[in-house]
């Protein structure tokens, strides 16, 4: 079972979260094009690798934030809110 | 002292108390402390089990958990239990064990012929066969197969036992508690880490516990355990749990144990758990799970009264049992110099050592020697003698070349065989830690891991006792970020092993005809693998799942390593070009229900009851599950089926009222100054205009375009909304809600609470629903001049605070009274009692279902099935046409998701006015069209209608809007297609005068 | 290639089986093909196959980046059925039926197909009417399937407890007689001898990197560990990694790798006559011929390529099986594991052609791909050998997911009201 950090919380068990997939994949307005629409919708980039993904603490403050995970190892490497940019690793990532 | 095997003053059970049990309903007499294995060798009895395949006569080659031959059953009735070890099984008074696999019985098994039949059945071999004929695999060759498989019998009756579930947080969790463990737990339980330090067996001191050579600052191993265990049990901070095995090790850091209580109880506590599954989240893991002696592959080294050096010395010292009289040692370790040196001291013949090593030397060989034990260097087994017990094996030396002569034979009552230690590494590589080959041991050590884990003592590779003890204490005051840690000088000890071997021994001559195991229990032997190669089974993954080597129920514990070494001999590959099998959880196998702990008949899930369940059942009603909750389906009174209850049911609703318990549906409260700005994005409708005090029927599409939810939508106040959702949508859409608003629209001010459990919803329907709820609205206006359908009014009914809803889910002048949930059932009662008179009756979903399908109102979930749009269930009047976007507008507009093809929601009827389709029937163009054919559609709905007066159905049909009043039919599964025409879906007062009036 | 008999058996016993040729040759790369398939599990063995057999296709390789089908082909509970919902889907999974059906004799290699029925468990109202519909939807697509009330699940699977007074009580069961399970490593190692005794390279230890297109687009090969490789058109394979390999061809897929655990338990006798499934408790178990139970869990939420999970979930499911089958609760779990499942958003797989010339994709099977291998395999070499798909497979494109034709049986199974 995953220890995620919640921003608002701390670090809780991951049975208190709820998975909320790809993460910085924007809505677009509702006058683009069909290829447009089901790429948001339903393409993903599925990373093997450091992926920015969303989790809601649904069983806790009920907050969405993201987090980097290495999809190789589930090894988290940073969490931050919403609407914040996906942090610059560095070389770490 | 009962047992002629048992040496008088020697081991840990406790000779004052006797313990009697029943094997294979024989008598046997043991001591508290006995396993059944120890007590059965201390009679002299070696015969323990069957193999899996071809039924040889199997006894203990262990002491322990990775005991692969020695497998039973324990228990009676439902506590039998099969597959234990019998290595592990503590006894008790009145115990009952029973061997597994054999028939009739252990000594005599019917099923040893297959081994006449080996040659025929190599590894693989029903890949190759039982194909012919065609037809014969499933009903002839499988079950035979089947029958012939498996070890003991299932449990056949349900376990009385309990067990238990514990989730627990340390700093450093130490996994093992001989030497290592031991230390690395005292050094980090002096250095005040929160501590949790667990052992499988019944004490800590693993390797200690036999060794009665060493001594730790001057006292014996044994002393120096009681110690260490008793400052450790003095720390408050420090958790010591034995029979309490660690087998899983999952990402950060999350390591399960599973601890056995009462096993070992002939009268166990009844309020206590058989198992505890503790779930513990460490801040660091010390891993000191020491290391197994491997097996040596030779002929016949399956024979009973051939085990490891180490089970010997554990059952000599720890049971006080001689496991034979006169024993042969086969070696390439030092280390089983010792176990001969304990032997012999305690009176047994060692007849001989035969070392595989060319010349072995150092102090342990000179001690043999010295104490007049013949050690054969170069020698290997050449093989063993005896069938139901070892009588002798022919040793035989081993030439330069590796050629073996010929050799002599040594009659035996016992084989002690050691092939060198492998460090376990099960955990660490469960948490996908690195592995790496050390050529100078020649074995896999532990490398690096992503986890906050270290390994001590021989489970990566140190063995000196000494070293293992700083390696302990290091590991400890590393993990706890100690300075520093207890000091124990070792003032004696033997050097650490050198030499092992891993792979067949040498023999002589080619052995066609030999069986030497290497996976004992699955009767792989090492032709076996040699087989595999052959065959092309390169990777050692092929070579375990061709030959099952390693699958059995010891996980291949004893037999990995030497099948490793088998593959990388034959290829010419080093071990690491060959790779490791995955170590896969748990280390050692652990009971389903130890799993499922306290979740198991009502506790197996939450039960959501709504707030008028107990009046419910005192009516007597009939309940459904629908989610979590648990619903009243109609309330039959007697000499009712459920036919004539829910007929009975609507029939009231439509002539007088009824009263149904709502509360499932799901509650959200919308508010803030966005509100209705963020309900005009979510919902398909448009929000803006809703005056407050009115209600709108409110529709949620996904982004794909297809109906994910629906309910009733109340405007509280301009920036309040009341939401309802559907009873099994309302977790789905409120985490929706906030999905949207947190992440896409973070722009607006709105807050989102769910109220599905503050608010009660008391439904009353019916003409007379009115008349009945008047005089209860403390003054409140609710005539249909002051509230007409779909208003929403806040008051108070007989005091208690009530959102009132007109609405109507039956097509009847219709209210949903919303109350606190604390006070619904007072409410509820006093809406009961007013509409005694007029004859107010209770309702479940079932009339709920048909009265609303009479009204062609769909119900999420049952027309719908995510792939339907709001076009397809005739709701296309609910999306607003103008707002510049919400959830799911782009995709409607998709080309396909308006075909005039796409499934559409209509009525049927069939020609017969008593036939009741089947929920689930396909509708078909022709009465008698050939299969395979495709459907036009189906049925979702199907009920008999009171109110009609006939049966009445629900379907989507392929441009159905389009084919009224044409017909399909409808296949049946055992009778002619029934024939149904195609009509509007409501049914019942078209025009809606009723629930206006 | 060897034929394999129980008379071949009994003569190599005579020779003492040192005549026992490897079962398929395991090649160095030649520089070139005409179709490569990348991904050597049952569905891309079986999909060569079936381009050499059926296609007279010879020019072929098959390049696995580990130990052949050691994927999910390795990792799953072997359960096969065709009793899906929609008329696409089990069209599909039908013909994977069919094909299964005759396997070991078309292989030469017993494969174990045992058709012992398979018991899909209704606990609610709504599961009764879910169920039925299959039934209906079923019979009228010539598929065998039928509902069996609560006596009558017990009497075909007696462990089964159908006592009303449990948390979920067994409601009745769509039973599919012709469904069961197989010997899941045998399927991928009989199709690799099948192929490779057609002249399929059958290449082992090697990863593609990269993939190769001419200005035009169009595939001309593959940049793997063991060099660079020229193809004529490239078939992909490869279950959780088919997103890493058509990335380097430029194309997103509607994809997302969630891990998925399994176990067994300590072989028994036998005990448990048939596949029991239940969706709303959420556990599927089977007996394997060695005895062991063997049972499915449920996905972790998360994307992951580790090939594991919390142990939380086959809690949850050993939870429920305790409840389907009271008598097991002291068997105990023997080993565990997990496989990388990749699902589509409709929970339907894609067997397609794709946007770049030359490159064709099979994948989206989730938790259900073994079912369908030699269906799949088929259909899929259909598609690469005609550059168009069978009929069967025309609706499992990747622009489903554009147009909106979606196949979706995970909402199908939908629970409101």
């Amino acid at each position: 079972m995953l220890l995620i950090d919640c921003p608002y919380c701390g670090p809780r068990a991951e049975i208190e979260f709820a998975y909320g997939g790809e993460a910085h994949i924007a809505r677009p307005a509702a006058d683009v094009s069909e290829v447009e629409w089901s790429a948001f919708l339903y393409l993903r980039d599925n990373t093997k690798g450091v992926l920015a993904e969303r989790w809601r603490h649904s069983h806790g403050c009920g907050r969405f934030f993201n987090a980097l995970r290495d999809t190789r190892t589930d090894q988290f490497h940073a969490f931050y809110e919403i609407g914040t940019p996906r942090p610059d690793m560095g070389g770490a990532v | 002292m009962s047992g002629a095997f048992r040496l008088a003053g020697r081991g840990c059970i406790d000779t004052t108390r006797p313990v009697v049990f029943r094997f294979d309903g024989q008598m046997v007499r043991g001591y508290a402390g006995d396993t059944v294995a120890s007590a059965l060798l201390a009679e002299g009895r070696h015969l323990m089990g069957r193999s899996f395949k071809y039924h040889r006569p199997r006894g203990p080659v262990s002491a322990g958990s990775d005991e692969p031959n020695a497998l039973i059953g324990v228990g009676e009735g439902g506590r039998y239990t099969p597959n234990l070890r019998a290595t592990q099984v503590e006894i008790y008074g009145g115990m009952v064990a029973v061997s597994q696999n054999r028939a009739p019985s252990l000594r005599f098994d019917i099923g040893a012929l297959n081994t006449l039949a080996a040659p025929l059945l190599p590894a693989g071999f029903y890949y190759k066969t039982f194909m012919w004929p065609r037809g014969f695999w499933d009903k002839v060759y499988e079950p035979l197969i089947r029958r012939a498989a498996g070890l003991g019998r299932a449990p056949t009756a349900p376990d009385p036992d309990h067990y238990a579930l514990h989730y627990a947080h340390c700093d450093v969790l130490v996994a093992g508690g001989g030497p290592a463990g031991l230390a690395a737990a005292l050094a980090a339980g002096q250095a005040g880490a929160r501590v949790i330090l667990c052992d499988e067996n019944a004490e800590c001191g693993g390797s200690l516990l036999t060794d009665t050579y060493s001594l730790i600052d001057g006292l014996p191993c044994g002393e120096w355990v009681v110690r260490i265990v008793a400052e450790l049990q003095r720390l408050p901070n420090v958790q010591l749990l034995t029979r309490c095995s660690a087998f899983n090790y999952g990402p950060h850091n999350m390591v399960a144990l599973n601890q056995r209580l009462t096993d070992h109880l002939a009268m166990p506590p009844t309020d206590m758990p058989r198992e505890r599954i503790w779930q513990v989240r460490a801040r660091e893991v010390v891993l000191a799970a020491g290391a197994l002696e491997r097996v040596l592959v030779f002929e016949g080294n399956d024979r009973p009264g051939i085990m490891l050096a180490s089970a010997a010395r554990t059952y000599l010292h720890r049971y006080g049992v001689a496991c034979g009289r006169k024993a042969i040692v086969v070696t390439a370790d030092d280390a089983a110099y010792r176990v001969a040196l304990d032997l012999a001291e305690a009176g047994m013949k060692v007849a001989a050592i035969a070392d595989l090593r060319p010349a072995p030397g150092g102090p342990l060989v000179e001690a043999a020697r010295a104490r007049g034990i013949e050690v054969l260097p170069a020698t290997t087994i050449q093989r063993a003698h005896g069938h139901l017990r070892v009588t002798g094996a022919e040793l035989a030396p081993v030439g330069a070349d590796g050629t073996v002569g010929k050799g002599r034979t040594v009659s035996c009552d016992l084989v002690l065989m050691s092939g060198g230690f492998t460090p376990s590494l099960h955990l660490h590589s469960q948490a996908r830690g690195a592995l790496r080959f050390d050529d100078a041991l020649g074995v896999y050590l532990p490398g690096e891991s992503i986890e906050r884990v270290r390994s001590a003592g021989s489970c990566r590779g140190v063995f000196a006792l000494d070293d293992v003890l700083r390696d302990g204490v290091a590991a400890g005051l590393a993990a706890a970020g100690g300075e520093t840690g207890p000091v124990w000088t070792v003032t004696r000890q033997d050097a650490p092993g050198t030499g092992g071997f891993a792979g067949v021994l040498p023999r002589r001559g080619p052995g066609h005809l030999a069986l030497a195991f290497v996976d004992f229990q699955n009767d792989v032997t090492a032709k076996d693998v040699k087989l595999a190669v052959r065959e092309g089974f390169r990777s050692i993954e092929h070579v375990k799942r061709y030959t099952t080597t390693g699958m059995a129920t010891d996980q291949g514990k004893g037999s990995n390593v030497n099948a490793l070494a088998i593959v990388s001999n034959v290829l010419g590959r080093r071990p690491e070009e060959i790779g490791l099998t995955t170590y896969r959880p748990p280390y050692t196998p652990v009971t389903f229900g130890a799993f499922a702990g306290h979740a198991r008949g009502d506790q197996f899930d939450p039960l959501r009851l709504p707030p008028m369940d107990a009046w419910a059942r005192a009516q007597g009603a009939v309940f459904e599950d629908v989610g979590l909750w648990r619903r009243a389906r109609y309330f039959p009174r007697a000499g009712e089926d459920m036919a004539m209850a829910v007929a009975r049911e609507c029939r009231a609703v439509r002539a007088v009222a009824g009263i149904f318990d709502a509360s499932t549906l799901g509650k959200i409260e919308v508010a803030g100054p966005d509100a209705a700005e963020f309900m005009n994005r979510f919902y398909v409708n448009a929000w803006t205009k809703l005056g407050v005090g009115k209600c709108r029927y409110g529709l949620v599409c996904r982004d794909s375009g297809f109906v994910y939810d629906d309910g009733v939508v109340g405007r509280i106040a301009a920036d309040r909304f009341h939401v309802t959702t559907t009873t099994g949508g309302a977790a789905g859409v409120l985490n929706m809600m906030e999905d949207y608003l947190q992440t896409e629209w973070p722009d607006l001010d709105v807050w989102l609470t769910s109220i599905t459990e503050q608010w009660a919803v008391i439904a009353l329907q019916g003409p007379r629903a009115r008349d009945i709820l008047a005089p209860l609205v403390d003054g409140l206006d609710i005539s249909a001049g002051a509230m007409p359908h779909m208003a929403l009014r806040e008051g108070t009914i007989g005091g208690v605070p009530m959102r009132l809803f007109r609405v109507s889910f039956t097509g009847e002048l219709g209210y949903e009274i919303n109350v606190p949930s604390s006070q619904a059932q007072a409410v509820w009662d006093r809406v009961w009692q007013a509409g005694a008179a007029f004859g107010l009756t209770p309702y479940g979903t079932e009339a709920m279902h048909v009265l609303r399908a009479e009204k062609g109102y769909l119900i999420v979930g049952q027309e719908t099935d995510g792939t339907m749009t709001p076009g397809d269930v005739g709701c296309s009047w609910a999306v607003s046409k103008v707002k510049p976007d919400f959830i799911g507008k782009r995709a409607l507009a998709l080309p396909a998701l308006n075909a005039p093809d796409r499934l559409q929601m209509v009525g049927v009827l069939t020609d017969d006015p008593r036939l009741v389709l089947e929920e689930g029937m396909q509708l078909v163009p022709a009465a008698d069209s050939p299969m395979p054919m495709s459907a036009e559609g189906h049925v979702t709905s199907s009920y008999f209608s009171p109110a009609l007066d006939r049966s009445i159905a629900i379907a989507m049909v392929k441009g159905g809007r389009g084919r009224m009043g044409t017909s399909l039919y409808a296949p049946s599964l055992d009778g002619p297609a029934v024939k149904v025409m195609l009509v509007d879906p409501v049914f019942y007062d078209p025009e809606g005068a009723r629930l206006n009036g | 290639m060897q034929k394999f008999s129980a008379f071949s058996l009994a003569r190599q016993a005579v020779g003492r089986h040192l005549g026992w040729r490897p079962q398929w040759r395991s090649v160095a790369p030649k520089p070139s093909y005409d179709i490569i398939i990348v991904g050597g599990g049952g569905h891309g063995l079986g999909a060569a196959y079936y381009l050499a057999k059926q296609h007279g296709l010879r020019n072929i390789a098959v390049v696995e980046r580990g130990w052949l089908a050691g994927g999910n082909t390795a990792r799953n509970t072997t359960i096969i059925r065709s009793n899906y919902l929609f008329e696409q889907s089990s069209s599909y999974y039908e013909h994977a039926l069919k094909l299964w059906e005759g396997l070991s004799e078309e292989l030469n290699y017993n494969v174990m197909f045992s058709q012992r029925g398979c018991l899909m468990v209704a606990h609610t109202v709504h599961d009764v009417q879910v169920f039925k519909r299959h039934v209906y939807a079923n019979r009228l697509n010539g598929i065998d399937n039928e509902w069996l009330t609560p006596e009558e699940t017990k009497a075909f699977c007696p462990p089964l407890n159908i006592s009303p007074n449990i948390r979920y009580p067994v409601l009745g069961a769509a039973l599919q007689r012709r469904a069961g399970t197989a010997r899941h490593d045998a399927v991928a190692w009989g199709f690799a001898r099948a192929a490779s005794d057609l002249g399929v390279d059958i290449i082992e230890n090697c990863e593609v990197t990269g993939i190769d297109r001419d200005p035009s687009g169009k595939v001309t090969g593959v940049q793997t560990t063991r060099g660079p490789i020229r193809a004529g058109k490239l078939g992909v394979s490869a279950a959780g990694h088919s997103s890493v390999v058509l990335a380097m061809a430029g194309i997103r897929l509607p994809l997302q790798v969630n891990p998925l655990q399994a176990l067994v338990s300590e072989p028994v006798k036998p005990a448990f006559p048939c596949v029991v499934m239940s969706n709303t408790i959420h556990a599927y178990i089977s007996q394997s011929d060695k005895g062991e139970m063997v049972i499915g869990a449920g996905t972790d939420s998360y994307v992951s390529y580790t090939q594991r999970g919390g142990l939380h979930i086959p809690a949850h499911t050993l939870e429920a099986i305790c409840e389907l089958v009271p008598d097991f609760r002291r068997l105990r779990m023997l080993r565990s594991w997990g496989g990388i499942t990749d699902n589509t958003p409709d929970r339907s797989p894609i067997t397609a052609k794709t946007s770049v010339p030359g490159l064709y994709v099979n994948c989206g099977w989730g938790t259900g791909g073994f079912k369908a291998t030699p269906g799949a395999a088929n259909l899929f070499a259909w598609t690469i050998a005609r550059d168009e798909p069978h009929p069967i497979n025309a609706p499992f494109t990747i622009e489903r997911f554009r147009d909106g034709t979606l196949i979706d049986e995970a909402a199908a199974a939908a629970v409101a009201h």
